[in-house]
């Protein structure tokens, strides 16, 4: 059953053209999960674009209005991204457009979100390896 | 005592065969290969659009784009073109460590070949387009020295340009109006960027041997590269950290990074992008100005550029495909050699302003050598028809080129 829905998932992102990521990312403090589909998969160094962000709570609802400050880097090189990204749009139903993405090296990278809703805010790091 | 000697000796050449020895190849694994490939010139994309220029890829456009960078009409003795820095034999850079035309440049001259294919234009990133970049050598008092009232007035007055201009643009200027001037001044950058456009690498012998590699073809390999030349490159992608910057099939991630390369004597430490990113942002003729075509606003470049103390002293990667016959090398043209830009790398000097992002190497001299042996292999000529690479053979032209 969670197969089947998985694979319902994973076909309906292909054919909205984003492919998830097959990993949810709590918060460290456990009051949010993230998940995050890439508009460009597999992710390319050296390109600009988006991601959709879906936000639940630790009860699995989703979260509406919550504000995202993004930040990220490479902790192994200790720099951070080479752009400025942010959550331009709220997309409704727990999904939110995160834009200006790009990362200019191979290697492993982060994306550091501090989500503030319902008074609470929470940190949630994203690692990704490229 | 004889005996020592000979001691002495035997280690002395053993040492020296140690140290001198090169290492060889070892198997490329299926990892390398597919980073191998994403640096081959194959998987170069197609020139990405600038929709804030709309002739940027018209033939008319890069026609007369072509005649205003050789016509040294455009500037204030009379003896100054774009082609005086940016000369086509050494592949668009000019072989000083600063450009040299009515006074002295800030910086080295760089090659413009591929450079269509980076967001940011000049070592520090402070314009956003070829076309807005083509107009500051114009006004520069150290470059062409001109304003762009004479230039304007200049492609009105010449009853070539002028009918060229006219038959492009659907329109001429005022030259009583000052926005007038300035939208003509704008689409004077837009047809030199077109031209610039059409100056992009080719293929290389790195190329042909990633070719042969990813063909599987042993004997085409050992035609293409030596032994040493297989090493360098495992170094590049390897030990040496070469591809955390320069990636990509143009060996450049066209983003800003400090290395520490000291300033000239007697020079302060350039701050680099952390100005040039204020620059960019100010400048009235950025993607999101008024002369820019782009109405719909996209601008992405600009909406998400980064900011902060981290971009001091930080310049933007060059391609490594135009490293023949533009030395010197760095933002002043101060490294001399690729041998010493080896030596930089190795030892990895912290930086005066800001950090120096890459760490000391440690390599030995032979593995430098090597590395050296490897960069060579990516020159190739321009690929361009070679009419682009000479003054155009108009009648017009030629007059002002004999009149020098
Ligand atoms: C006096 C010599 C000189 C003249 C004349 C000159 N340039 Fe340059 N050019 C330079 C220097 C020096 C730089 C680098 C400056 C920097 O990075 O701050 C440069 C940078 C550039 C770049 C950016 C390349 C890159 O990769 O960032 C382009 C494109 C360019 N010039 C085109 C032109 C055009 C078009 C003209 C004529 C309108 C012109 N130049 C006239 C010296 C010159
Ligand atoms: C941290 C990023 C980074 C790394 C790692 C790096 N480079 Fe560079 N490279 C740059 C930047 C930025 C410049 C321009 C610096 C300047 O102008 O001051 C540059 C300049 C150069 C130049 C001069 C090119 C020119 O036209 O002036 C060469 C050659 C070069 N690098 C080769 C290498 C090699 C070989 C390696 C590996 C040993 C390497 N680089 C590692 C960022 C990097």
């Amino acid at each position: 059953m969670k197969i089947c829905f998985r694979a319902v998932f994973i076909l309906c992102c292909v054919l909205t053209g984003a492919v998830a990521d097959d990993r949810d990312w709590v918060s460290q403090r456990g009051l949010f999960v993230v998940s995050y589909a890439s508009e460009l998969e597999p992710i390319q160094i050296n390109t600009l674009h988006a991601w959709q962000l879906h936000l639940e709570n630790a009860a699995g609802d989703a979260v509406l209005g919550a504000v995202i400050e993004v930040s990220g880097g490479m902790p192994v090189h200790n720099h951070g991204l080479p752009t400025q990204p942010r959550v331009t749009t709220e997309l409704g139903g727990g999904d939110y457009r995160l834009d200006g993405l790009r990362f200019h090296m191979a290697g492993p990278w982060e994306i550091t979100l501090i989500v503030t809703a319902g008074g609470s805010t929470d940190t949630v790091v994203i690692e990704l390896n490229l | 005592m004889k005996r020592s000697v000979q001691v002495v000796i035997v280690v002395g050449v053993l040492a020296a065969i140690l140290y001198y020895r090169l290492a060889t190849p070892r198997a490329w694994t299926e990892a390398d290969i597919v980073l191998l490939e994403s640096l081959s010139l194959a998987s170069l994309g197609p020139l990405p659009t600038d929709p804030s220029n709309t002739v940027a890829d018209d033939p008319h456009a890069a026609e007369l784009g072509h005649a205003l960078f050789f016509d040294a009409r455009f500037s204030a003795n009379g003896g100054i073109s774009c082609a005086t820095c940016h000369q086509p034999i050494r592949r668009f850079s000019d072989g000083l460590p600063r450009g040299q035309a009515i006074g002295t440049s800030k910086r080295n001259t760089p090659s413009i070949v591929g450079t269509a294919y980076s967001p940011w234009q000049y070592s520090d990133g402070r314009r956003d387009s070829l076309w807005s970049q083509a107009l500051s050598p114009l006004e520069d008092p150290n470059e062409h020295g001109g304003n762009r009232q004479q230039v304007v007035a200049l492609i009105m007055n010449d009853p070539d340009y002028r009918a060229r201009y006219q038959q492009l643009f659907d329109w001429l200027p005022d030259l009583a109006d000052t926005q007038s001037v300035n939208d003509a001044f704008a689409n004077i950058g837009k047809a030199l960027a077109a031209y610039e456009r059409v100056l992009l690498p080719g293929t290389s012998r790195f190329d042909d041997y990633v070719a042969a590699l990813v063909a599987g073809d042993t004997a085409k390999q050992a035609e293409f590269f030596s032994d040493d030349e297989v090493v360098g490159l495992q170094l590049f992608i390897g030990a040496a950290n070469c591809t955390q910057c320069h990636n990509g099939p143009l060996l450049t991630n066209n983003e800003f990074h400090n290395t520490g390369v000291i300033s000239l004597p007697g020079e302060l430490p350039d701050k680099g992008r952390v100005v040039g990113v204020r620059e960019v942002m100010a400048n009235e003729f950025n993607c999101r100005g008024a002369y820019s075509d782009d109405t719909n606003g996209s601008c992405a470049e600009l909406e998400f550029v980064r900011t902060g103390q981290e971009l001091t002293g930080a310049f933007r990667t060059p391609s490594l495909r135009n490293l023949e016959n533009t030395a010197p090398f760095m933002h002043q043209g101060q490294i001399a050699t690729l041998a010493e830009v080896l030596e930089h790398y190795n030892t990895a000097p912290l930086a005066m302003i800001g950090h120096n992002e890459a760490k000391p190497l440690k390599l030995r001299n032979s593995d430098l050598r090597q590395l050296e042996a490897f960069l060579l292999t990516l020159a190739a000529p321009i690929d361009a028809d070679p009419r682009w690479l000479q003054a155009p053979a108009l009648p017009l032209a030629k007059e002002h080129d004999e009149s020098q």
